[in-house]
């Protein structure tokens, strides 16, 4: 790792000793990739996505791959936001790392019900998922609609006590129209991007290859429009961005944070190789020294379109 | 604990028209990760795929200067293709060990239930118990055969079942577990490893006969370490368990057969 440039960034007032994050839903709440490395050389985990109470997920096939890219439907399996308070938290609380808890309602009051005992638990932020693409109530129905999505900030905002920063979805006409939306109820920050529907249907069967028919598309694949959202919604609003969707290199991450992210989050690349967050990270570090930068934060919003 | 390895191929063979067997030296994942036959491998399968491909561990075996593994695997799709065209010397990026494995001992009296590439896992289950353990192997038809003389080496029976009939038994696995069953019951467990409704029809036998009995399960996976829940198998409880994490071998009793 560098020792010249600075790493650390501030994401909605919390302090992270470097940009790199891991995406909620690709890395549980720590624990397996916990065994590759210590946790602490992330700058912050979001953690799977924690519902009121537990949840079993989708019936399988959850998982089915695409071109440079694959699909899931596995519909927030998780063991509920008491579990995860009890039993999780503390695990992490063991490494130097952000812990953002990512969460999704039914109804707005489950959200602020959630932010209320999270921020009671010390996570340092609460990433509002309204964007999840894989269950029936809530999730997306939030997150595609300018109104609902204000009306659950603000429920969030009333109940928490830590920054809030609401996960918007791609799959919108105009996402900047939504990122107003929030920005104007109070979110702190806005990560971008959740997964984009899709679908894979196997020519032999006649079937889909997941059971639900459709899923969210990750990986690779999907980094040029993660890109151009951020690069959208940074020039919408002022608050700042967790950059998502793809990144698999430091190169990616650099994008996102050239198009305006102040951090990033490495996803479905872990599943290829565990170690891409560090990698990711030392990379960073690199390529902002070979740039002459003295933080890595230098980098965020300074594309020069044309 | 899980590590990223880089194997060498010592050699691969093909076994079949789609089967192809694998030796691998693989550091020291059995003498310090514990890596033993019925768990598996995350293996990356070249550049241009974006998963790994889980595939079994057959025997696994402590050795100087490195352990050596044997994988058998079967060509399903690009990533095994890509596989199957490596050769020896060539080396290979995986992480294990991961899964569970089969619960048993050198003592035990096995009846190792197998079905096509479901067969490979129980090699190593037939050398933990060698010369206790019964297998009963079943195949399409004769070309889709495998392992045959390294089962007959190590089992103290071994009964081969065709749909076709072209190899020993016409029929299912079940049936020829059936009869065996009826004539001596006295098994400490059935393991089974083959497709979904082979693997039901197994348990329901086993079960009759009051004999436990442990199946290992395959489903479409992602990170293969417990992180994304992708490769979900759904219990009689109602309850979710991961193949990678909490498989891939399950009490029968366990599953939900009627999903």
């Amino acid at each position: 790792m560098s020792k010249t440039v600075d790493l650390s960034v501030e994401l909605a007032g919390v302090r992270l000793k470097n940009p790199v994050l891991v995406a909620s839903g690709t890395f549980g709440f720590g624990r397996e990739y916990g065994e590759f490395y210590d946790l602490s050389e992330l700058g912050g985990i979001c953690a799977k996505g924690l519902t009121p109470a537990r949840r079993e997920g989708n019936p399988p096939p959850r998982i089915a791959e695409t071109p440079m890219g694959i699909l899931n439907s596995v519909g927030l399996q998780n063991p509920g936001v008491d579990a995860f308070i009890a039993h999780e938290l503390p695990e992490l609380r063991k490494h130097d790392l952000a812990v953002v808890a990512n969460i999704s309602g039914n109804t707005p009051e489950e959200y602020g019900e959630m932010c209320e005992k999270l921020s009671e638990a010390g996570v340092d932020l609460i990433e509002v998922n309204i964007s999840c693409p894989n269950v029936k109530a809530g999730g997306l129905a939030y997150g595609t609609r300018p109104e609902m999505a204000a009306e659950v900030t603000q429920i969030a905002k009333h109940h928490a006590s830590v920054p809030v920063m609401v996960k918007l979805s791609p799959n919108v006409t105009d996402v900047t129209e939504i990122a107003r939306a929030v920005e104007g109820a109070g979110a702190d920050a806005v990560s971008l991007i959740n997964t984009l529907r899709g679908m894979r249907i196997d020519v032999n069967t006649h079937r889909p290859i997941l059971k639900m028919n459709t899923g969210g598309l990750s990986g690779p694949a999907v980094l040029p429009v993660a890109v151009r959202m951020v690069w959208e919604v940074a020039n919408a609003v002022k608050i700042p961005i967790l950059g998502m969707g793809g990144v698999a290199k430091a190169e990616d991450a650099a994008q996102l944070m050239l198009a305006g992210a102040t951090a990033v989050a490495v996803g479905t690349a872990c599943f290829a190789d565990p170690f891409t967050p560090i990698k990711v990270r030392d990379g960073l570090a690199a390529l902002a020294e070979t740039q002459g930068l003295e933080r890595v934060s230098d980098l965020t919003g300074a594309v020069q379109p044309w | 604990m899980p590590v990223e390895q880089i194997c060498t191929i010592v050699s691969a063979d093909r076994l079949n028209e789609f089967a192809y067997s694998f030796t691998l030296e693989a550091g020291k994942l059995v003498e310090q990760q514990g890596l033993r036959a019925g768990q598996f491998l995350h293996i990356q399968c070249g550049e241009g795929l974006l998963l790994r491909r889980p595939i079994s561990v057959s025997l696994a075996q402590a050795d100087d200067p490195e352990d050596l593994v044997r994988i058998v695997f079967e060509v399903r799709g690009e990533g095994t293709r890509w596989l199957a065209g490596r050769r020896a010397g060539e080396k290979l990026n995986v992480l294990g060990p991961l899964g569970n494995g089969f619960a048993c001992g050198p003592k035990d009296r096995l009846l190792l239930v197998g079905g096509g590439i479901g067969v490979p896992p129980l090699l190593g289950q037939a050398a933990l118990t060698w010369g206790h353990s019964t297998a009963v192997l079943g195949f399409r038809c004769a070309e889709r055969a495998m392992l045959v003389e390294d089962f007959r080496e190590k089992c103290r029976e071994l009964h081969l079942c065709s749909d076709d009939g072209s190899l020993g038994f016409h029929g299912f696995v079940h049936q020829k577990l059936e009869q065996l069953l009826e004539k001596d019951a006295d098994y400490t467990a059935v393991l089974s490893c083959g497709p979904k409704p082979m693997l039901r029809s197994v348990a329901e036998t086993a079960e009759r006969f009051g004999v436990p009995c442990q199946v290992s399960l395959e489903e479409r996976m992602a990170c293969g370490v417990g992180a994304c829940l992708g490769c979900a198998v759904q219990m009689a409880d109602g309850t979710m368990k991961h193949v990678c994490k909490d498989g891939p071998v399950f009490d029968a009793r366990e599953v939900d057969w009627n999903v």
